[in-house]
C-alpha cells in the first residue's frame, strides 16, 4: 500500500488486517492529558462528560493520533459495585478499598446494572458525544476490565491469589457474577458509539499467573465473555509479559493485544504469527525523562520491529500515559511516527543493530 | 533459569512453584531432622525464596508463585523460629508500608519473604506521606520498605525522605514496585537508598545494611 493518505479508522482496520496501511498507527493513550488542555483539575475534568469528550478531541487534533479513548479509570467500574473512586492531582483515579469484605460475601453477590450507575453513564455519554464528532472516521475506544481482574479491585489482591488457589468454587462463581456485568459494560459502550473494547486483563499476564493456571481461568473466562461482546476486542496486559501466552490469548478471539516493554517486539511480532495485531510497547514510566531525540530513537526502534507487514499499532506499553510525561516528548512520538512510520517503511536499523 | 544446586533446595523449589503445601512442608521437615532451624531457614528457604526471586526477575515465574511460596513458607519458619526466638536474626528497627494506595500485594509478598529469612518488621499496612513520616520517627525506625503499585505512589517516596531529612531521622528507605521495575533510576530520582527488583532482595538489602550499621 502506498500513495493514498489514509483515515484513521482506515489506517487501523488495514493494520488489522494484516496489511500495511499508508503508515503505522499511534495510539496515544492520554486518558488524563485532556484536563490539562482544559485547564481544570483531574477530579473535575472526570465530573463531565463534555469535558472529556472535548478533551479528547483536542488532544486527537493536538498530536494527531489515531485513535480516540473514552477511558475514565478502571476505579470508576468498581464504583458501579459500590467502591470508591479516589482523585488525584497527578495520576489517574484509584480504586478506594475493596468491595467486598471478605470471601464469603460472594456467595450473594449480584452484578450492578450500568444503567444504575451514573458513572458508567458519563463514560457512555461521552462515547456518544465523540462517536458524534468524528463519525467512522477515528477508532473510539471503549475500556472494559475483564471479570479475570476485576476482583483485584474488589477482594485486594491476595485475597483474590488466596481464592483463586484455595476456593475455586467461589471463584467460579464470582468469575460467572463478574461475567454479567462486563458484557453488559462493554456492549453498552459498543452501543453507544465505541468501535472496539478494550478487554483489559492484566491478572491474565505471565507476570501475575503461570501459564497453566492461565488456561485454567483467565482465558476460560475471556473465551466465554469475548463471545458475547459485540465488536472487536483488544486484550491489554498493562504492561505484563505475555510472549508464552500470547497464541493462547489469540484463541479467546481477540484481535489486538497490548505488549509489554519488558519483552522483545521481534519474538513477539514472531509470536503473534499474523493471527493478532500488536499494541506497543513503548516504556510509558522511562518516557517522563526521554529527550525529542530519545523518543525519536524509541519509535523507530519499535517500527523496525514491529511494523513491517503491517498488525502493529504504536502505543505506550500500559495503555495510560502517565501524568508526568512532557508535552514535547509526546509531540517528538507524533512526529517519529509520521517521519518513520510511513509505508513502505524505509531508513529503518534493523533490529537489534 | 536454573534450578539450584543441592536437592532438598531444588524439591523444595519445585514444591513451592507448584503450589504442592504439603511436599514443601515434607522436604523442610525432613532438613529439620538433621539441622537446627536457624541452619533449614539459611540452607533450605532462604535460597529457595532467592532462586523464586530470581526466576520473577526474569519473568519465567509468576506473581501468584511467589506470593504463595512466600505465604507456605513465612507459616514453615513461623512454626520453628516464633518471632520471639532468639535465634530471630538482630537487625535495626524495621518497617514496612504500602504508601498511598490499596494495593497491598506487593508488601504482603515481601513482608512474608522477609519473615521467612527470619526478620521480624512492624507492618504499617497502607500510610500516607506525614502519618508514615511520624509514625517511622516515634518508633525510631532504622530501615523502612516501601512497596508502591503506582508512578504517583512512587514519586511521593520523595516527600518521605524529605520528611525524614527535615527532622534529622537517618533512615534508610528501600523502595520496591511496577514503576521502578520500568525505569531504573527512578529510586534515586525519588531519594531511595535502594530499590528491590524481587521480594528476596530486601532480605539482602536489610543484611547489608545491618553489617554497615553495626
Amino acid at each position: 500500500m502506498s500513495g493514498a493518505v489514509m483515515n484513521s479508522m482506515q489506517r487501523v482496520l488495514t493494520t488489522l488486517g494484516q496489511r500495511e496501511p499508508d503508515r503505522v498507527p499511534l495510539f496515544l493513550m492520554t486518558s488524563l492529558q485532556g484536563a490539562r488542555e482544559l485547564g481544570l483539575s483531574i477530579a473535575d475534568y472526570f465530573a463531565r462528560a463534555d469535558h472529556v469528550a472535548e478533551g479528547q478531541m483536542r488532544l486527537l487534533h493536538k498530536y494527531g493520533g489515531d485513535c480516540l479513548t473514552a477511558l475514565y479509570s478502571a476505579a470508576h467500574e468498581l464504583e458501579a459495585w459500590g467502591g470508591e473512586v479516589c482523585f488525584a492531582t497527578d495520576g489517574p483515579p484509584t480504586a478506594g478499598a475493596p468491595v467486598l469484605r471478605n470471601a464469603q460475601a460472594i456467595d450473594g453477590l449480584a452484578a450492578p446494572r450500568v444503567a444504575d450507575s451514573p458513572g458508567l453513564r458519563r463514560v457512555l455519554d461521552t462515547i456518544a458525544q465523540l462517536k458524534a464528532r468524528v463519525g467512522d472516521t477515528v477508532p473510539i475506544i471503549g475500556v472494559a476490565v475483564s471479570p479475570f481482574s476485576l476482583p483485584v479491585m474488589q477482594l485486594g489482591f491476595d485475597a483474590y491469589l488466596d481464592l483463586m488457589h484455595e476456593q475455586p468454587e467461589r471463584f467460579e462463581r464470582l468469575m460467572r457474577v463478574n461475567e454479567e456485568f462486563t458484557t453488559e459494560w462493554a456492549n453498552a459502550q459498543l452501543a453507544a458509539g465505541a468501535t472496539a473494547i478494550c478487554y483489559f486483563d492484566p491478572v491474565s499476564s505471565s507476570s501475575i499467573v503461570p501459564r497453566e493456571l492461565y488456561l485454567r481461568t483467565g482465558q476460560v473466562v475471556a473465551r466465554r465473555v469475548l463471545a458475547r461482546i459485540h465488536g472487536p476486542t483488544a486484550t491489554h496486559l498493562a504492561s505484563g509479559r505475555c510472549l508464552g501466552i500470547l497464541a493462547d490469548i489469540a484463541d479467546t478471539g481477540t484481535q489486538i493485544v497490548g505488549v509489554s516493554a519488558l519483552e522483545d517486539l521481534v519474538a513477539l511480532k514472531a509470536a503473534a504469527a499474523g493471527r493478532v495485531c500488536l499494541l506497543g510497547n513503548l516504556n510509558g514510566i522511562a518516557m517522563r525523562h526521554w529527550t525529542a531525540q530519545q523518543a525519536e530513537a524509541e519509535v523507530r526502534r519499535a517500527i523496525a520491529a514491529g511494523a513491517p507487514g503491517g498488525g502493529f499499532i504504536l502505543c505506550d506499553n500500559h495503555g495510560e500515559i502517565p501524568w508526568q510525561v512532557p508535552d514535547e516528548v509526546l509531540q517528538a512520538i507524533a512526529e517519529a511516527v509520521r517521519r518513520w512510520g510511513r509505508y513502505p517503511l524505509s531508513g529503518l536499523d534493523h533490529p537489534g543493530d | 533459569m536454573g534450578i539450584p544446586l543441592q536437592d532438598p533446595v531444588q524439591d523444595f523449589c519445585s514444591a513451592l512453584t507448584a503450589l504442592d503445601q504439603r511436599a514443601a512442608q515434607g522436604v523442610f521437615e525432613q532438613a529439620l531432622l538433621g539441622h537446627t532451624p536457624l541452619q533449614v531457614v539459611e540452607g533450605l528457604v532462604l535460597p529457595a525464596l532467592d532462586w523464586i526471586g530470581q526466576g520473577w526477575d526474569e519473568g519465567s515465574l509468576a506473581l501468584s508463585q511467589v506470593y504463595m511460596s512466600g505465604r507456605f513458607c513465612e507459616d514453615l519458619v513461623a512454626r520453628v523460629l516464633p518471632p520471639s526466638d532468639p535465634d530471630r536474626k538482630r537487625q535495626p528497627r524495621s518497617a514496612i508500608v504500602t504508601l498511598n494506595d490499596h494495593h497491598l500485594l506487593g508488601k504482603r509478598i515481601v513482608h512474608a519473604h522477609m519473615r521467612a529469612s527470619g526478620f521480624e518488621l512492624f507492618d504499617y499496612g497502607r500510610m500516607g506521606v506525614d502519618e508514615l513520616v511520624a509514625r517511622a520517627q516515634a518508633d525510631r525506625i532504622r530501615v523502612l520498605l516501601i512497596s508502591v503499585l503506582m508512578l504517583p505512589a512512587a514519586l511521593q517516596v520523595r516527600a518521605v525522605r524529605d520528611g525524614f531529612d527535615a527532622r534529622g531521622l537517618p533512615i534508610k528507605i528501600a523502595v520496591g514496585g511496577a514503576p521502578f521495575l520500568f525505569d531504573p533510576t527512578l529510586w534515586r530520582e525519588v531519594g531511595a537508598d535502594a530499590m528491590g527488583r524481587s521480594a528476596s532482595d530486601a532480605a539482602r538489602l536489610v543484611e547489608g545494611w545491618m553489617e554497615a550499621m553495626a
